[in-house]
């Protein structure tokens, strides 16, 4: 596609030019976390090395890694996790952030995202972490400001740093090396994601990253929240083989390592009726599911968990359960991303 | 006395059957003689036009644009427009009603074509088929033709109601003219931005199946059999764009019956497909969608067998910045005139074989036939003096910056190109020259 080659030029060439900045391989300043598409396994190896590295650091040498550096977190859709880990995260290394969301800025004016992000440019910001409702938003966003983003979610999109966390939740989980990994790290391990597949960035994020690191990934859904063309993600690049659908729960519960369930996004179902009693009755994980085929599944959810529909509080709080390890794990993972979009090696 | 005399060109005139080398004689806006080389030799004329190495051809028609006049200024302008049309080769194109207002009735009919405008080449236009193109009442389709109106679409938006699409057909019958429909059943693209599939899938947008094309050409040519069978009479339905295999097999069938339907296929959808989205490039994002490989054959396919009676373009120019925001929120629309017959060369011609005479006749005398135009696609004696001179074996790339259009929305910068425009003359006025 040498339309396709030209274009990817010219984006590389514009945005090198408007910040002065070293871009990657797919034309967006270097550091940018966009997509999983974009990340090499190496990539993925570097950040959980960075990972550990600030985590072995005490607070008082952390809080200089990022010292003097500004970074802004522009959120136009509502987060409790993310938002608060990137915050919490930059602060940690000691850069200053700055918070800016729809609710409350020029936004509700009418400003384009083009230049909500010049202006934080202007103001100093030398790296963006975006929320947005529209799947891409980031990806325009990187390429009108020439800086490094940090896609913390893009509409059905992809949200990279979520994938990152989870895939570290998971080493720590199975007793692996959290440090290190390669194509191999994930052999023989299933992972099977249940539920609203279609309307997720975090399923479409996870199916991509895992399999290249060896293992395989079922979605497990009805048509309306799962359709055949999700066979197609990976199309083209490695992991493409190691995705596949089944529609019986149970079944693809009973190969699982580990289960990673969905919450209904009722806010993008665009006037879709879900019955939910025949959801929850085929599709929720409970305590009865899990011992009858699953008693030693890694049991993963993203949240917002709604208790009672995906998946029951017991279940939520149950020893299987890695939820709370996930929300930690997003704030080690995110102090990793944002020293790799500052360009620092700590 | 206006007089250009075209030298040394290899004739390609698929209405009169000319393949091969003729000078060509143009005298007061008409083609005045069409002879074997050396017979006009001595002929005394104005201007001499060496054509060497060149196809000489009747201009271009490209019976579908958006020339965004009134009300739309930022985008393009009828004199932009038309300026764009003659370096791509076109003489006349037809103008689409989503103007703002909305272009329904004779006195803006009137307005659009008046010299005034500043047109370049022949201006012609499609007024809307229902008043606001709101799809409830049709507009006044007989004093429309009177006043020069060459069909009637509310492109942009489908005929959605059954009542009001038969209302339309009925009303057409007899005028000359068809109605033309963008076939897209709005009940099924609320909130889509591209084709559905795995493109989509991945790119996390919302997609519009390929049913939503082929219900709206399925009930359409319902209508039309009712209508020839219950009321005797024989509208012209024209299928504008389209885009999916399902639609083209439709379109098929019902010519083979003797429907009286034709339909036309933009560079588009012949050249690219839903992967050129790439990373969210808005400039990709037009409607009805670029659709997968297999629809892309498939169009393909109907412009050789001749199920495709044109190629139009579908030229949407939009502003920089109503495209350079989120995919789901960015205009549809692309522009087109200064990149058709370049693909058109290299991807049916080079690529799949097709004549040089069926690519020219899918860009003037059939487009002609759809809209029918008698003296124009055509360079027979007496017709009006609209010619395109171009180098068939010019290899070159597109640069948007360079384009005439008010607009630079274009997929194809920097794309290859076959063939290249040297010279554009619309009734006998040299309006272009590459």
């Amino acid at each position: 596609m040498t339309e396709r080659a030209k274009r990817a030029a010219t984006r590389e060439a514009g945005a090198g030019l408007l910040s002065g900045l070293p871009v990657d391989t797919s034309g967006y300043a270097a550091g940018s976390l966009l997509s999983v598409e974009h990340l090499t396994v190496a990539d993925v190896a570097g950040i959980l090395a960075m990972t550990a590295r600030l985590e072995r650091m005490d607070a008082a040498e952390r809080a200089q890694v990022l010292l003097g550096r500004t970074i802004a977190l522009l959120f136009y859709e509502s987060s409790t996790r993310t938002r608060t880990s990137f915050e919490l995260a930059a602060k940690s290394l000691g850069a200053t952030t700055t918070l800016v969301s729809d609710k409350s800025s020029s936004i509700e004016k009418g400003e384009s995202l083009k230049d909500t992000g010049l202006t934080l440019r202007a103001l100093g910001a030398e790296a963006i972490v975006l929320r947005h409702p529209s799947s891409g938003a980031a990806s325009l966003l990187a390429r009108v400001t020439g800086l490094p983003v940090l896609n913390a979610g893009d509409g059905m999109h992809q949200h990279p740093s979520q994938a990152l966390l989870d895939l570290r939740t998971i080493l720590l989980r199975l007793g692996r090396d959290v440090s290190a990994v390669d194509a191999k790290t994930l052999d023989g391990i299933t992972l099977v994601i249940t539920g609203d597949i279609l309307h997720s960035r975090v399923a479409r994020s996870n199916a991509m990253l895992l399999p290249r690191l060896g293992a395989r990934v079922v979605l497990c859904g009805p048509p309306e929240l799962l359709p055949e063309s999700a066979l197609g993600l990976n199309d083209g690049i490695e992991g493409a083989a190691s995705l596949e659908i089944e529609r019986d729960f149970d079944r693809a519960l009973a190969r699982a390592n580990v289960v990673m369930m969905l919450r209904i996004q009722k806010e993008r179902l665009a006037g879709f009726d879900l019955d939910l009693a025949e959801f929850i009755a085929r599709y929720q994980l409970n305590e009865k599911r899990l011992a009858s085929v699953a008693a030693k599944v890694l049991v993963m959810h993203p949240g917002p968990i709604i208790r009672g529909l995906e998946i029951t509080g017991e279940v939520a709080d149950g020893p299987q359960s890695s939820i709370e390890e996930q929300v930690s794990q997003g704030l080690a993972v995110r102090r990793a991303v944002l020293v790799r979009a500052l360009g620092v090696t700590a | 006395m206006n007089e250009i005399l075209i030298l040394n060109g290899h004739v390609v005139d698929p209405a009169s059957g000319i393949d091969g080398p003729r000078d060509v004689l143009l005298r007061d806006g008409r083609i005045a003689a069409v002879e074997m080389p050396g017979v006009l030799a001595g002929v005394a004329v104005a201007e001499r036009m060496d054509a060497a190495g060149c196809v000489v051809a009747p201009g271009l028609i490209d019976i579908h644009v958006h020339l965004r006049e009134p009300g739309q200024t930022h985008k393009e302008t009828i004199a932009r427009g038309t300026e764009a049309a003659a370096a791509g080769g076109f003489t006349t194109v037809v103008a689409m009603p989503n103007t703002t207002p909305v272009h329904d009735s004779v006195a803006g009919l009137r307005w659009m074509l008046d010299a005034a405008r500043g047109p370049v080449v022949k201006l012609l236009a499609m007024p809307a088929v229902t008043f606001g193109s709101l799809g409830c009442e049709i507009t006044d389709f007989q004093e429309l033709v009177r006043a020069g109106a060459v069909g009637f679409t509310d492109d942009g938006k489908p005929v959605l109601e059954d009542d009001v699409m038969r209302a339309a057909l009925l009303a057409s019958a007899g005028l000359g003219v068809p109605v033309s429909q963008h076939a897209e059943d709005t009940r099924l693209t609320g909130g889509c931005s591209m084709n559905a599939g795995p493109v989509a899938f991945r790119l996390g947008l919302r997609g519009m199946p390929v049913e939503a094309e082929a219900r709206i050409v399925e009930r359409d040519l319902r209508l039309l059999r009712e209508i020839e069978q219950v009321e005797r009479a024989k509208p012209h339905l024209h299928v504008q764009h389209v885009s999916t295999s399902r639609a083209m097999h439709e379109i098929r069938r019902a010519k083979a019956k003797g429907l009286h339907v034709t339909c036309e296929a933009t560079p588009h959808h012949f050249t690219l497909t839903d992967e050129a989205i790439g990373d969210y490039d808005t400039n990709a994002k037009m409607n009805p969608p670029l659709r997968a490989e297999a629809d892309r054959r498939a169009v393909i396919e109907g412009l050789m067998d001749g199920t495709v009676d044109c190629i139009a373009t579908d030229h949407a120019p939009h502003a920089s910045h109503e495209k350079e925001v989120e995919f789901e929120r960015a205009a549809n629309g692309i522009t087109g005139l200064e990149t058709a017959l370049g693909l058109a060369l290299r991807v049916l011609h080079r690529e799949h074989g097709m004549s040089l005479a069926k690519v020219i006749a899918l860009m003037s005398a059939q487009p002609a036939e759809v809209i029918g135009l008698k003296e124009r696609g055509n360079l027979r004696v007496g017709s009006y003096a609209d010619v395109v001179v171009f180098d068939a074996g010019a290899e070159w790339n597109y640069a948007a910056k360079d384009s005439r259009s008010k607009s630079r929305n274009t997929p194809f910068d920097g794309a290859a190109m076959l063939g290249r425009v040297r010279a554009t003359i619309c009734e006998g006025r040299v309006v272009y020259r590459g």
